[in-house]
């Protein structure tokens, strides 16, 4: 067990909106690299919160203080530049939102453009090539690449999302119930793809759902009231749960 | 009973104004009619005389259209570099907060000022400075009226290109962020772009203020009906001209400046269209 280095690791992570209360309550947990990860929990639990630590995307707010150790590859996050970490650690939301001003093509490579990174004529049309197969995309879009992103279906917009945060080689992909506002059948193109994914890139994702939890992650974190209460690999999770509050909410008597 | 008073109340009231904007464009029409049949439509528009000597009467509306031209567009190009930081400052850096509000609020208050003050204020301080840095050797003039009307037109500009600012989804900005952009990059790369139409609309309705304000125009540009051959020149605007020679003038004087402000008008109020069409659209998308 020792032998695996996890890619990411939390270490008493604490993340706090006010100077009162606490949203992430000491979180230490190690995360194996090429897995996928589900956070579950309740409404209000700091599940998503512990998410948008990895990317210090709480340094966008002045309010909001995050303590502890995030350890990527053995460096702590939390004294790296935003601006590295992000780039390292890319980022799916809850709601599909591809850049309204851009084409298809140019959402795909906007990590680079926004970044102010040239690519030459070829690593463009290999990188947008390269993204848009491994989210299933390409065979769909690759004679519409000049159209906005915003003119996909809902599903087609989040599988450009997830090929946008791709573009950037992350070695972390953080996903914010990225099925929450999908239709069943968009949702299951997202997690079959995922399962691809994992092979490229660890996964990281918050759901509300626990079937989906089941259906793809290989190791679950169960979170309540900003606590972790357990983190193991997902089916002695669902099978058997070790924490009476973990057994509530999956036969959900919580939630 | 009560209800169908109410409703025939509510909708002579309502009427009343379509009508008044029916009876000032009807107003103008006939008394400019004189102007436009004595030296023809498109050379009254296109002629640089103004001449009331009796006998040899000639009148002609370009000096003034290019007076309107040349402040409005200096104006313009002087307000961008004020009205857009505040934006910014307003709409993304400090949105919501207590400090926002407060540049926010002064800047509103800018456009309560009246206009005679800024002419006052233009005239007696502005004026001498310019002459001072040797600019000009009269002080007034093209150059004097536009940066006074910059500042007029700047909460116009600023407050709605903010509102605009503000409205780009915090969705897209994370994303950006998430991308690893700066926060100069998500401005230039997401914000404006998405924001752009709106702001670009709030500039049209801020030149439509431009193009009609009189008072201060007249305290400081000159008043001379020449073709200005340069922006320290001094020169006369549509607006100014009007309010100039109204008292005055009479018979195919008045209608001649009437048919400038028929001109006036229809310009400013094409402005206003297609600034309030664009902001809709921008609204929209």
């Amino acid at each position: 067990m020792e032998s695996v280095k996890p890619i990411l690791e939390f270490k008493k992570t604490c993340v706090s909106y006010t100077k009162q209360t606490m949203a992430v309550k000491y979180v230490s947990a190690a995360i194996e690299r090429n897995t996928i990860t589900a956070i579950m929990g309740p409404s209000g639990c700091g599940k998503s919160t512990l998410l948008r630590a990895v990317n210090l995307m709480h340094n966008l707010y002045p309010n909001i203080r995050v303590d502890g150790e995030i350890l990527l590859n053995n460096e702590n996050i939390l004294s790296m530049e935003p601006i590295d970490v992000r780039r390292r650690v890319g980022m799916v939301f809850q709601r599909p939102a591809p850049f309204p001003t851009m084409s298809i093509y140019d959402n795909v490579l906007s990590g680079y453009t926004l970044n102010g990174i040239r690519l030459s004529r070829n690593q463009k049309e290999e990188t947008v090539e390269h993204c848009l197969q491994s989210v299933a995309l390409w065979d769909e879009v690759k004679d519409v690449l000049n159209k906005k992103g915003t003119f996909l279906s809902g599903g087609q917009q989040q599988r450009l999302c997830i090929a946008r945060a791709l573009a950037m080689k992350p070695d972390v992909l953080l996903m914010d119930e990225p099925t929450s506002a999908l239709d069943p059948i968009a949702t299951a193109h997202i997690e079959e793809l995922m399962q691809d994914l994992q092979k490229e890139v660890t996964i990281l994702i918050v759901t509300h759902n626990m079937g989906q939890a089941m259906r793809i992650s290989s190791k679950s974190m169960f979170m309540y009231l900003g606590e972790l209460v357990e983190y193991g690999n997902t089916k002695d999770l669902f099978s058997n749960p070790k924490d009476e509050r973990t057994k509530a909410y999956l036969t959900g008597k919580m939630g | 009973m009560n209800d169908k008073l109410y409703k025939i109340l509510l909708f002579v009231a309502t009427l009343t104004m379509p009508i008044v904007c029916g009876g000032v464009m009807y107003a103008l029409v006939t008394d400019a009619y004189d102007a436009f049949e004595h030296f023809g439509f498109f050379k009254f528009l296109t002629s640089s005389d103004w001449n009331y000597t009796d006998g040899s009467e000639q009148y002609g509306a370009l000096p003034f259209i290019t007076g309107t031209l040349m402040t409005t567009l200096l104006a313009l190009i002087f307000c961008i570099p004020f009205s857009l930081p505040v934006a910014l400052f307003v709409g993304e850096y400090f949105n919501g907060t207590k400090i926002a509000a407060i540049l926010s609020t002064v800047t509103d208050l800018l456009a309560g000022i009246p206009s005679i003050i800024y002419g006052l204020w233009g005239f007696y301080t502005l004026r001498p400075l310019i002459m001072a840095f040797d600019i000009s050797p009269q002080g007034s003039g093209i150059l004097t009226a536009s940066l006074v009307l910059a500042i007029m037109i700047v909460p116009y500009a600023a407050s709605l290109s903010a509102e605009f600012i503000k409205m780009v989804p915090n969705d897209l900005k994370e994303g950006a962020y998430s991308l690893g952009a700066t926060h100069a990059e998500v401005i230039r790369k997401i914000v404006f772009p998405v924001a752009g139409s709106g702001i670009f609309s709030s500039y049209i309705l801020a030149i439509g203020r431009a193009l009609g304000e009189t008072m201060t125009v007249t305290m400081l540009i000159g008043n001379t009906n020449n073709i200005p051959d340069s922006i320290t020149s001094t020169g006369n605007s549509m607006a100014s001209i009007i309010a100039n020679q109204f008292g005055e003038a009479d018979d195919l004087r008045l209608s001649s400046l009437i048919a400038i402000g028929l001109a006036l008008f229809l310009i400013t109020a094409i402005i206003n269209m297609i600034g309030k069409i664009m902001i809709k659209r921008a609204r929209i998308a």
